[in-house]
């Protein structure tokens, strides 16, 4: 009996899990061509541009706040990058007289493009912690003004013919395994890191469980709202400047609500918008209930618009499913 | 070089509107606990979190040592050797008790960047087997029972290793047994010569730990001796120590059959067995300290609480209130404590806050009346007297006291029999005051039944017929006006009898 309760309980904590590996089940024998190592690595390299941002966003909801501006700093990401970055025999560039050579000039176009994105993430911790404005509304403006930015830059044109050496970074794999899925692994070793084995992490949860007792434990709440935006803002700013690197152009309108499908994630994972509740675990498997979803139903042919309507269901059952857990905990 | 380890000197603290603390003084000795009493807005609380550097004092200074100590915020306090038990529980719910207890000072490995998890781990069985508290250190603080997570913040205040640790009410949620175990804690505290700022409302703990006692009356210092030096009598007539100075416009009028009678009452964890009977014309004060559970019974009266056991009867008829709405159908109408978070609807007009808990009435179809609206708006605004520019005001732009009479007028327009009002008169300046309670009376002379309750004391005694009073969620008596003075209430309300 208490074998079975301890089992429930197991099963009750992991239940992201259980989903996902019944996922996974249910469209390999659906689908055979689903469980195969190319579209497996297919998958993650699709979903790990999103899967960072995810990753980012994570730690503001912990926080019990939300960023939508990581879309657009993604695009700005890009385009900045990609400016720096363009052959010189190309007419049309950005910057005409602009030539960065060799693995130096990669290296400037990739740091201009993850600085510059960060930078608003600083900007909107600040905001954030000094206005007293909520993260909702102040993560709404600089989404706007972000992207706005990024088109004044381009003037709303891409910015095509990336130096190779530039492109390799996305397109190119080690050990069979595109760069891009590596990356993602290592963001998600570092996020659960940050979350598990550092004070920031543990600050993170504690101005999201209770506010009012991180301030009495000492905690600088300001400071750390800060970092928490700004290591959302960094995530947003590499996955755009991976983006630019995989697609081979810089475009303004890159990364269009790609904020929404990193909140998904995080939540689908189990992040609770009421603050405080969470693992990088989860998160790592709502990313991958997304793919799942995506590339399941694309290879079983369903129509796209069906997928979307998948999608919304699972994001919202996932948050029943949740809260009643929680209540009955408690 | 003297042996007071802390002194605060000429502090005063203002919020917007309102002198918390006026030119307080506190003197505390090394080594000793020093109990801190007074009325529930005394300032005693208040004055704890200058000390704490969670509020920034208008004025006065803070000598640590012989040393003047500028604490702009928490860090600093608990770098100085000054640590806190809030009265209000501070724990995240969904951390471990290990987490909790180190939290925002988390233990480093060596490359100050990893958390030393296993060392957290260890330092905490330590402290709890030293403290001989049995918690697992693993286990979540929100499954833990309420008593056990203050225990948990007892250990984590004495964790700082503080030379002064605060403790604000620390036993009102612990158990007997509990509270003498934190007695022990404070015993061994002492002899490791840790000074401590005791602040409760029971009597009988000030007088078995305590050495010293300062009081504090309407945010001003009264007096501070041994506590040797003081009985119980003297103690509570310096903690209430003012004159009914103010006047009450309470009329006597006819008292008429039994409207309301409330039998064994409890709802768990708030209050047991409470019985009483409200009469037709009566005024019945609920009297007791902040935590005595009287809010709480008006609430499940209401409906908004669900009851444990006990049985209500409305004009002699057994009635089960499930919820506010049934109330409002029995007749019954609350005014909720908080008026700014529960009563009013600021970006609203004086005409919708009057009538929104009566638009029934004014539906015809799918159409309201605004005529019978502002007919009715405009008639309480002149029957209460309400001054308002005009009906169409925003609610947020007038005084406090006249936000109260609009809220007055939303529950009269409802046409109740029994009218609960909490705090009617918090935050009201002296004169509004006044204009509230000569409604109450009015409103009982009309033959309405009224439950009040209050934690002003010249308010309770002015206006009862009778006065309920609560202590810990228990009902410790029901005094006849005749009988009632400042002391008698205050000895029920301190379980003193």
């Amino acid at each position: 009996m208490e074998n079975v309760i301890k089992l429930k309980k197991m099963a009750s904590k992991n239940s992201i899990y259980i989903v996902l590996i019944a996922l996974v089940i249910v469209i390999s024998i659906a689908s055979p061509n689903f469980l195969t190592f190319e579209n497996i690595i297919n998958l993650v390299t699709t979903e790990s541009i999103k899967g960072m941002l995810a990753l980012g966003v994570a730690f503001c909801i912990l926080a019990k706040g939300i960023d939508l501006s990581v879309g657009s700093i993604v695009a700005l990401s890009a385009v900045v990058s990609a400016s720096l970055i363009q052959e010189p025999s190309y007419v049309a560039k950005l910057f005409p007289g602009l030539d960065l050579p060799g693995a130096g000039g990669i290296i400037v176009a990739v740091m201009a493009g993850i600085l510059v994105g960060t930078l608003f993430g600083a900007i909107n911790g600040a905001l954030i912690a000094y206005t007293k404005i909520p993260p909702f509304i102040a993560t709404l403006g600089s989404m706007v003004v972000v992207r706005g930015l990024a088109m004044l830059y381009t003037n709303a044109y891409p910015v095509p013919m990336l130096k190779p050496g530039f492109k390799a970074i996305g397109q190119k794999s080690i050990l069979n395994i595109p760069n891009l899925a590596w990356i993602l692994v290592i963001f998600v070793v570092v996020a659960w890191f940050l979350l598990n084995y550092t004070r920031f992490g543990s600050n993170v949860y504690a101005i999201g469980g209770n506010i009012e007792a991180a301030k009495v434990a000492g905690i600088k709440v300001k400071k750390n709202l800060i970092w928490i935006y700004t290591w959302s803002a960094f995530c947003a700013a590499v996955s755009g400047v991976l983006l630019a690197s995989r697609t081979g152009s810089g475009i303004a309108t890159l990364g269009v609500q790609y904020e929404l499908d990193a909140i998904a994630a995080a939540t689908i994972g189990g992040v609770s918008h009421s603050g405080g509740i969470g693992r990088i675990g989860g998160v790592v498997a709502g990313i991958l209930i997304l793919g799942v979803v995506n590339n399941g139903l694309l290879l079983l042919g369903v129509s796209p618009y069906v997928q979307q309507i998948v999608k919304g269901l699972i994001i919202v059952s996932a948050v029943v499913f949740d809260m009643r857990k929680h209540a009955k905990a408690s | 070089m003297n042996d007071y380890i802390l002194e605060m000197r000429g502090v005063t603290k203002e919020f917007p509107g309102v002198r918390a603390l006026d030119n307080v003084n506190l003197k505390i000795r090394k080594g000793t606990v020093h109990a801190l009493m007074g009325e529930n807005g005394a300032g005693k609380s208040t004055l704890m979190k200058c000390l704490l550097g969670i509020y920034s004092m208008t004025e006065g200074e803070i000598l640590l040592k012989d040393k003047k100590v500028n604490i702009r915020d928490t860090i600093t306090a608990l770098n100085l050797g000054i640590s806190m038990i809030h009265q209000e529980l501070n724990t995240v719910n969904e951390r471990t008790v290990t987490q909790n207890i180190w939290l925002g000072r988390e233990p480093l490995k060596s490359n100050k960047i990893m958390l030393d998890h296993k060392r957290m781990k260890e330092d905490t069985k330590e402290l709890l087997e030293r403290l001989h508290m049995d918690i697992d250190p693993d286990a979540k603080m929100g499954d833990l029972t309420v008593a056990k997570m203050q225990m948990v913040e007892i250990a984590k205040a004495i964790s700082y290793n503080a030379d002064v640790v605060i403790m604000d009410e620390p036993t009102s949620a612990l158990t007997e047994t509990e509270v003498k175990h934190l007695f022990g804690i404070i015993e061994s505290l002492k002899k490791n010569n840790v000074t401590i700022i005791y602040i409760s409302h029971k009597m009988e703990e000030i007088f078995k730990i305590c050495e010293e006692v300062t009081v504090f009356r309407d945010g001003k210092y009264v007096g501070s001796d041994k506590v040797e030096n003081f009985d119980i009598d003297k103690l509570i007539t310096m903690m209430v120590g003012r004159e009914l100075n103010e006047m009450f416009p309470k009329i006597d009028c006819e008292i008429g059959e039994t409207l309301l009678k409330v039998e064994n009452l409890s709802s768990e964890g708030a209050f047991n067995n409470v019985s009483f009977e409200l009469k037709k014309g009566e005024i019945l004060g609920f009297a007791g300290l902040v935590g005595a559970g009287r809010t709480e019974v008006a609430e499940t009266i209401f409906g908004m609480r669900t009851k444990t056991s006990g049985d209500i009867y409305v004009n002699g008829e057994k009635t089960d209130i499930k919820n506010p709405n049934m109330a409002l159908q029995k007749r019954f109408f609350l005014l909720p404590e908080d008026r700014k978070k529960n009563g009013i609807i600021p970006a609203l007009s004086v005409m919708k806050n009057i009538t929104i808990a009566n638009m029934g009435k004014y539906v015809k179809g799918l159409i309201l009346n605004y005529k019978l609206i502002k007919k009715d708006s405009k008639d309480y605004i002149k029957k209460i007297n309400i001054k308002t520019p005009s009906i169409d005001t925003l609610i947020q732009s007038l005084s406090g006291g006249n936000q109260q009479k609009v809220l007055v007028a939303r529950a009269l327009l409802t046409k109740p029999d029994i009218l609960i009002i909490d705090e009617p008169t918090r935050g009201i300046d002296v004169g509004a005051k006044s204009e509230i309670h000569s409604l109450i009376t009015k409103l009982a002379e009309q033959g309405k039944a009224i439950i009040m309750i209050s934690s002003e004391m010249p308010e309770i005694l002015g206006m009862s017929d009778r006065i309920l009073v609560m202590y810990e969620g228990k009902l410790t008596g029901i005094i006849d006006r005749k009988e009632a003075t400042q002391e008698v209430v205050m000895r029920y309300a301190t379980n003193r009898m």
